[in-house]
C-alpha cells in the first residue's frame, strides 16, 4: 500500500501538477519544493510524452519544451531521488502508456518503488486495459490510479469498486486546460463513487482559480490543478518557483 | 471485463475514459448494423451507384511483357469516386454514424484522400464535417484542402508536433473527447482503438472480395501474390483479407522507407519500429528508447505515419504477410514507370507497391499471377513529383 491516503486524511487535498523538465529539471525541482512548502498535499509529476492525446495546448507545449530540452525518463527518476531528500508528501507520476511500456514495466515499477513514487496515472489506460500493468503496480506498491469521466455513466461503479489510491474525476469533456465554467453534474458522479468505495476522489481538468478549487474540493476530497500551474511556469520560466509557491498557497487556503 | 479487439497480442483500446462509452456504443451499433439487411442494401447501393464499384481488375499487359515474369493485374481502386480506396470505409462509417443519430463527422487526413472522402460522404448524407490535417500536409496537398472546402468541410491545419498525419490523428482524438454526443470520429485506417481496426477492415475487405471473384472469372485460379502499400494499412488489409486463409497466396505490404531504413527519415514501421502502445492500440511504432514517438518521414503524406494497424502487426508476427520497405526514389521511379508503361498515374502511396512489384515480378514464373492494388490516383501528386524532379511547378 502507498502513502496516498495520507494526503486526504482530515483535510481537502490540493494536488498540483508539473511537467518535468519544463523549462528545465532544476526549475521543476524548485517548483515542487515550493509547492510542498506551501501546502501541496500530493504532487503529480508529468513525464513528458511526444504525443499527449489527453492534453490541451498548455500542457502539450510544456511537453514539447521539456523534450526539446532533452529530458528523459531516467533523468526524471534522478529528479525524484533528489526531491525525496526533502519532500515527504506523496508523489505520483502522470504519463502515457507508451512511456511505461517502452521502458518496460518490469524496470519502471521497481524504480518507482525505489525512489518513492506512490502512484501512476495513465490517461490512455482505461479500465478494460488496466491488466496491462495492475499486477506489477501492486507488486511494487504503486497505486494505478483510475479515472472517471463525465461520460462514464454506468461504468462509474465498476471503476470505483476496483480503484486504488485515489480516484481522478475528470470534471468536463475534452482535454486538459483551464475552463471558465464547469457544468458537469459532479455531485451525482461522486454519489455513485461513494456508494462503491471509500477511496478518496479528487477532481481535475479545468480548475484554475481558488473559487473553482474550493467548489470542486467541497464536492469531493480534493482538487487537481495542472494547466494553470504549467502556464505560470511557462510565463516565469526559471523564476517560476516563487510564483508557483504563492499560487499553491492561495489555492490551499481556499480549500 | 477484459481487453477487446485483439489481433494476436496487438490491438486493444488504449484511450481516455472519456471516450470509452463512445467506442462501446460504436461497437454495439456496428454489431447490429453489419448483419442488418437494410443497412447492407443501402451500403451496396452507395458502393455501386455512387462510388462506382466494383472497381476494375485490369490486366497490365505492357508491364507484364516489360518485366518478363509474373502476369500482372492492377486492382483499380484509383477509379473509385474521389480517386482512392478511402471512399469504401467512409461510406460505411458515415452510414453507420447516421444510423447512430450522429450529425457531425470528424476525420484526420494525411495526403488528403481520406479527408476528401469524408467530406464527400458528409455532403451526400447532409452531415457537418471537420477535417484535421497536419499543416505540413496542407502545403504538400493544397489541392485536396481546396477540394474538402469545396465539399463543405472545414479543414483545420494542425501545427503541433511534426504537423503531419500522427498529429492530425491526435488532434481528431482530442476533438472527439470535447464533443461526443453528435459527433462520429470517422477514422481513416485500420488503426486506433477497437472497434476501428475491425470496422475499417470489414468495409475495405470489398477489395479482396472483388479481386478473388474477378480473378476466378478471368483466370480461374487465385493469384500467387497480392501487393499493396501500407501506412496505417487500410488498402492493404482490404486487399489481403479474403486471401488470408489461402496460404498459397503471398501477401506483401510495401512500407515507406523514405530516404532509407538506415536513416532517421523513414516511415517503415515494421522495418524500424518496435512494440508499443499509441493512438489506442498495441502495435509496432517508430519510437526512441524512452518511447517517444519518432518524427517519421516519407515523400508520401499518406504513408507518413509512425505506426501500423494491429492486424498487420499480427500478420507480420505470424509470418502470414511479408512487409518490405520502398524508398522515395524507388516510389518516384515507379510512379513515372506506370504512367509511361500503362498510361496510369498512381498515387505516390500506391507507387510504393508498384516499385516492389517491378523487383519481384521478374523473379516470378510466367504462369504466376501478381495483383497490385492501385489504392489511389496520382493527380494530387503531380506537382510534388515534378518538384522532386527539379521542375518548378505549383498547383
Amino acid at each position: 500500500m502507498s502513502d496516498i491516503r495520507s494526503a486526504f486524511e482530515n483535510k481537502k487535498a490540493f494536488i498540483p501538477f508539473f511537467t518535468c523538465g519544463d523549462p528545465d529539471l532544476e526549475t521543476t525541482r524548485r517548483c515542487v519544493i515550493a509547492a510542498a512548502e506551501n501546502g501541496a498535499d500530493l504532487i503529480e509529476l508529468g513525464i513528458p510524452f511526444s504525443d499527449p492525446t489527453a492534453e490541451g495546448p498548455v500542457i502539450m507545449e510544456a511537453n514539447e519544451r521539456a523534450l526539446r530540452g532533452g529530458v528523459t525518463t531516467d533523468k526524471i527518476f534522478d529528479l525524484v531521488r533528489t526531491l525525496r531528500k526533502t519532500v515527504t508528501v506523496p508523489m505520483v507520476f502522470m504519463t502515457y502508456v507508451n512511456v511505461v511500456f517502452s521502458y518496460g514495466a518490469e524496470r519502471f515499477l521497481p524504480t518507482c518503488k525505489e525512489i518513492g513514487i506512490d502512484g501512476l496515472i495513465l490517461p490512455d489506460l482505461p479500465f478494460e486495459e488496466k491488466e496491462e500493468f495492475e499486477d506489477i503496480c501492486e507488486r511494487f506498491d504503486v497505486d494505478l490510479i483510475s479515472m472517471i469521466a463525465p461520460t462514464s455513466h454506468e461504468r462509474i461503479s465498476m471503476i470505483a469498486k476496483e480503484a486504488k489510491g485515489f480516484l481522478y474525476i475528470v470534471s468536463s469533456l475534452g482535454v486538459t486546460g483551464t475552463r471558465s465554467e464547469i457544468t458537469t453534474d459532479l455531485g451525482s458522479i461522486i454519489d455513485v463513487v461513494r456508494q462503491n468505495t471509500d477511496i478518496p476522489c479528487a477532481i481535475g481538468f479545468g480548475i484554475s482559480t481558488p473559487e473553482q478549487a474550493k467548489r470542486m474540493a467541497a464536492l469531493s476530497d480534493g482538487a487537481i490543478v495542472g494547466s494553470a500551474i504549467v502556464r505560470i511556469i511557462g510565463q516565469y520560466k526559471t523564476d517560476a518557483p516563487e510564483h508557483v509557491g504563492a499560487f499553491v498557497k492561495s489555492m490551499k487556503e481556499a480549500l | 471485463m477484459g481487453s477487446k479487439g485483439r489481433f494476436g497480442i496487438h490491438g486493444g483500446q488504449y484511450i481516455p475514459e472519456t471516450l470509452m462509452n463512445a467506442v462501446i456504443e460504436l461497437e454495439e451499433a456496428y454489431e447490429k448494423y453489419k448483419i442488418d439487411p437494410e443497412f447492407n442494401r443501402q451500403l451496396t447501393e452507395l458502393f455501386n451507384e455512387y462510388a462506382g464499384r466494383p472497381s476494375r481488375l485490369y490486366y497490365a499487359g505492357k508491364m507484364t511483357k516489360d518485366l518478363g515474369g509474373a502476369k500482372i493485374y492492377l486492382k483499380r481502386e484509383d477509379l473509385n469516386h474521389t480517386g482512392a480506396h478511402k471512399i469504401n470505409n467512409v461510406l460505411g462509417q458515415a452510414l453507420l454514424a447516421q444510423k447512430m443519430g450522429k450529425t457531425r463527422l470528424i476525420a484526420e487526413t494525411g495526403a488528403g484522400q481520406h479527408g476528401v472522402a469524408t467530406a464527400t460522404a458528409a455532403a451526400l448524407l447532409g452531415m457537418e464535417c471537420v477535417v484535421f490535417m497536419g499543416e505540413e500536409d496542407t502545403k504538400r496537398q493544397a489541392l485536396n484542402v481546396y477540394r474538402m472546402e469545396l465539399l463543405g468541410a472545414k479543414v483545420i491545419p494542425v501545427t503541433t508536433g511534426t504537423a503531419t498525419l500522427k498529429d492530425a490523428v491526435s488532434e481528431a482524438m482530442r476533438e472527439w473527447t470535447r464533443r461526443i454526443d453528435d459527433t462520429h470520429y470517422c477514422l481513416g485506417s485500420v488503426m486506433g482503438p477497437h472497434p476501428f481496426p475491425t470496422i475499417v477492415r470489414d468495409f475495405q475487405a470489398v477489395i479482396s472480395r472483388e479481386i478473388k471473384q474477378q480473378m476466378m472469372e478471368k483466370e480461374g485460379r487465385l493469384p500467387s501474390a497480392v501487393l499493396a502499400c501500407v501506412g496505417g494499412g487500410s488498402n492493404a488489409i482490404g486487399s489481403f483479407y479474403h486471401f488470408i486463409e489461402d496460404k498459397d497466396v503471398r501477401l506483401i505490404g510495401c512500407e515507406a522507407a523514405g530516404r532509407g531504413v538506415d536513416t532517421f527519415e523513414t516511415a517503415a514501421t515494421i522495418a524500424t519500429g518496435r512494440l508499443g502502445i499509441f493512438h489506442g492500440m498495441k502495435s509496432y511504432f517508430c519510437q526512441d528508447e524512452f518511447g517517444q514517438i519518432a518524427p517519421v518521414y516519407s515523400i508520401s503524406a499518406g504513408l507518413d505515419y509512425p505506426g501500423i494497424g494491429p492486424e498487420h502487426a499480427a500478420l507480420h508476427d505470424s509470418g502470414r504477410a511479408e512487409y518490405v520497405a520502398v524508398t522515395d526514389d524507388e516510389a518516384v521511379e515507379a510512379f513515372e514507370y506506370l504512367a509511361r508503361t500503362e498510361g496510369i498515374i498512381p498515387a505516390i502511396e500506391s507507387a510504393h507497391a508498384v516499385a516492389y512489384a517491378t523487383k519481384l515480378a521478374p523473379q516470378m514464373k510466367k504462369d504466376e499471377i501478381m495483383v497490385i492494388t492501385i489504392s489511389g490516383r496520382g493527380d494530387k501528386d503531380c506537382a510534388a513529383i515534378a518538384r522532386y524532379r527539379g521542375k518548378d511547378i505549383y498547383e
